[in-house]
């Protein structure tokens, strides 16, 4: 009798999976009627609350820009505060529609959790931090120098390959914490701090005197962070994907959130299909004609979304890089939407 | 008979006063002077007030950035803590993401809160039943409403915005109020002739103090999503605040049985020859004085509750202390020296005050309650 009961629950438990897991997350969320959106617990410039306690930064853009697209509405947005630890969980359990959380783009993440990443929003890369004064210029110049690095996390086993493969001096002040490395780096207990660049950028700012720090030109690992879906749901992974290179596309036609309702007259056959002056684009991905036309209104295109955030003018302060377009000397890039 | 014999003739002469046994000097002397080494300890003692309290002072009034000041100012060299800082985040500090032109309806829900708690804990406060009822029964529903919103014509405010010192309270009080009486049952099971109810009881215990909170609030935040099939989600909130009420009451069942068994046979004997039945026994004889022996080690679970709140923010919930350490991190217009550690301290006030409170309140209660002991 129990093993007969034990058998219904499997099998009502596994059919209820099953249906739900053929649910188109579109419809889910247009049901609902808006995105879920996991984002960190607080990284600035990425996602963090404003100072009218509003998510802002490139990665609650990036949610913003889905919600225009399906709704219209760039405030249809729910966002969920995710540690670390429970972010995969978060997004394969259905808790969340979509992970934008400074999330690495790897080979394991992406072909054994179950999640599929969408591209990369923002090129992160590990570098290294000293004090002006000091007179260092390249990484090549830090043999010996004293390094503080939080263990345990893969910043350190960069570090000390790129200082093997260099044959440098490795010397390093090892702490649990981030907020203890950046304590000893200001109070001077090591040369040089590193971590990820934009993290570099972030602490930099919040420095009595930032510009008496500099980061170094060199950057020794491949950080690319970007959205992330459940795997499986080919439309919502497109549409997704679309949404960000609709941004990337936006700016390389010069459209922006302010001249978008001039481009809708523009001649330029590129700019017609983008905005859904010619053709459809929006109705296979299950959005509208004018989807890309709202991200554009609402949120902006990318080079908006990134100086807003993270761009020089904000305390952040990360120049483009890596992240400019391919034609600036950058390495994003959308490919054409015809 | 003889007559030698001795009348004084004059007076003795006057001696001189005795040293001083009252007022400021003899105090003085006879606690900080008595002997050298009390001389030495008190010289030594002054010495380190003197260095320890002018920078503290300075750090926390004299050179402070009051709530009206500017960055600029924090930023100064010589600058101490940056209440401005607090004063500008304060909103995000009590409420999270909640929307600011909603933040009238936490407002209520702490008004409310205030004027139906505070009476239930002054003895002589009239209509107790009526209050009790209100507070426990309509007070919940009427917040969750408020709050959540949805109904009633009231915006949606989903749990996820909602942080700072709001879900601290939320959690601790419903933690509180929840795990008594469910320790209380779990306490006088454990205790039970029914070998299922007393299996059922010690097995619940043991698990639940076997393992640390923050497992169980992971396991709800993280295995539990996997267990279940896709798409049905339970809010993070409530299985947050289901963990802490389950954890709270599993050691509030030992401390109350601590409480039982400090009650001598002859009691449970005596009201069962009154003819009172088991739930009888128990409300009229044996709890209140089995509760009244542990009121010490109940304060003592609830105040750990209070502090342990701030463990949520390993499901990804911002509770004060979250709070402060997110703003410490992302405001970056209020970066200065001092600002993360003057948000921790309004922090560390904040949570002192609340604890302060109940510890006192609880010797209160002993005194109060203290009938049949008093020497």
């Amino acid at each position: 009798m129990q093993k007969t009961l034990v058998t219904i629950a499997v099998a009502a438990s596994l059919s209820l999976g099953a249906t739900a897991a053929h649910a188109a997350i579109l419809d889910d969320v247009k049901a609902k009627g808006y995105v879920q959106c996991g984002v960190t617990g607080g990284v600035p410039g990425f996602s963090a609350p404003d100072s009218n306690n509003v998510w802002t930064g490139l990665e609650v853009d990036y949610c913003r820009a889905l919600a225009a697209a399906i709704f219209n509405d760039a405030e249809a947005v729910r966002y969920t505060s995710l540690t670390s630890q429970e972010r995969f969980t978060a997004l394969s359990a259905g808790e969340i529609d979509v992970l934008s959380r400074t999330t690495t783009w790897t080979m394991s993440r992406d072909t054994q959790l179950g999640i599929s990443f969408v591209g990369t929003m923002f090129y992160d890369g590990q570098g290294f931090m000293v004090r002006k004064a000091d007179g260092i210029k390249s990484a090549l110049d830090l043999s010996g120098a004293a390094i503080c690095i939080e263990s345990g996390t893969t910043t350190e086993l960069n570090a000390a390959d790129y200082f093997a493969a260099n044959n440098m001096e490795f010397n390093t002040v090892v702490f649990v914490d981030q907020d203890e490395v950046v304590k000893a780096y200001e109070d001077g207990r090591c040369d040089v701090y590193t971590t990820d660049s934009s993290a570099l950028a972030a602490e930099r700012s919040k420095f009595a005197v930032p510009d008496d720090h500099i980061i170094l030109p060199e950057i020794i690992s491949k950080e690319p962070l970007g959205p992330v879906v459940r795997a499986g749901d080919t439309g919502w992974f497109n549409i997704a994907r679309w949404t960000y290179y609709a941004l990337l596309e936006a700016e390389e036609l010069g459209v922006t959130s302010t001249n978008v309702d001039e481009m809708l007259g523009s001649d330029n056959p590129a700019i017609k299909r983008l905005l859904g002056v010619e053709g459809d684009f929006g109705t296979p991905l299950g959005l509208t004609k004018d989807w890309a036309y709202q991200i554009i209104k609402l949120v902006g295109n990318y080079a908006e979304t990134y100086d807003r955030n993270v761009g020089p003018s904000t305390p952040i302060g990360l120049a483009r890089g890596l992240n400019a377009l391919w034609k600036d000397g950058g390495i994003q890039y959308a490919p054409p939407i015809r | 008979m003889s007559d030698i014999g001795f009348v004084r003739a004059d007076l003795v002469p006057a001696k001189p006063a005795p040293n001083r046994t009252s007022g400021a000097m003899a105090w003085a002397q006879k606690n900080l002077f008595a002997t050298p080494v009390d001389t030495i300890l008190t010289l030594l003692g002054l010495l380190f007030l003197t260095w320890i309290v002018p920078p503290l002072f300075n750090f926390f009034i004299g050179h402070a950035v009051g709530p009206n000041g500017t960055v600029e100012e924090c930023r100064a060299i010589d600058a101490g803590a940056c209440w401005a800082y607090i004063y500008s985040e304060m909103e995000f500090f009590i409420y999270g993401f909640y929307d600011i032109p909603q933040q009238w309806r936490p407002n209520i829900v702490f008004a409310l809160g205030a004027m139906l708690f505070v009476p239930l804990l002054i003895p002589k406060a009239p209509f107790k039943r009526v209050n009790a009822i209100l507070f426990l029964v309509v007070y919940p529903v009427v917040s969750y409403f408020l709050l959540a919103g949805g109904v009633f014509g009231l915006t949606e405010i989903p749990t996820e915005k909602w942080g700072g010192l709001l879900v601290t309270l939320i959690i601790s009080v419903v933690g509180i109020t929840l795990s008594f009486p469910l320790g209380i049952i779990l306490a006088l099971g454990r205790q039970s002739n029914l070998p299922v109810i007393k299996t059922l009881c010690i097995a619940f215990i043991e698990l639940i103090r076997a393992v640390p909170l923050i497992t169980i609030l992971f396991m709800a935040s993280i295995m539990l999503p996997l267990f279940m099939p896709q798409g049905t989600t339970v809010d993070k909130f409530l299985r947050a605040l289901v963990g802490v009420t389950l954890f709270t009451s599993a050691y509030m069942a030992e401390v109350v049985r601590g409480g039982l068994q400090a009650i001598p046979r002859g009691q449970y004997e005596a009201g069962a020859s009154l003819g009172l039945g088991y739930w009888q026994r128990m409300y009229f004889i044996i709890l209140p004085q089995a509760l009244k022996h542990v009121i010490p080690g109940i304060v003592n679970n609830f105040i750990s509750l209070f502090k342990d709140t701030s463990l949520v923010y390993i499901v990804g919930m911002k509770d004060l202390l979250e709070a402060v350490k997110t703003k410490n991190d992302s405001a970056l217009e209020w970066q200065s020296a001092n600002t993360a550690t003057t948000g921790y301290l309004f922090a560390a006030m904040v949570f002192w005050v609340f604890c302060f409170s109940m510890s006192r309140y609880s010797m209160y209660m002993e005194r109060r309650l203290n009938t049949g002991y008093k020497r």
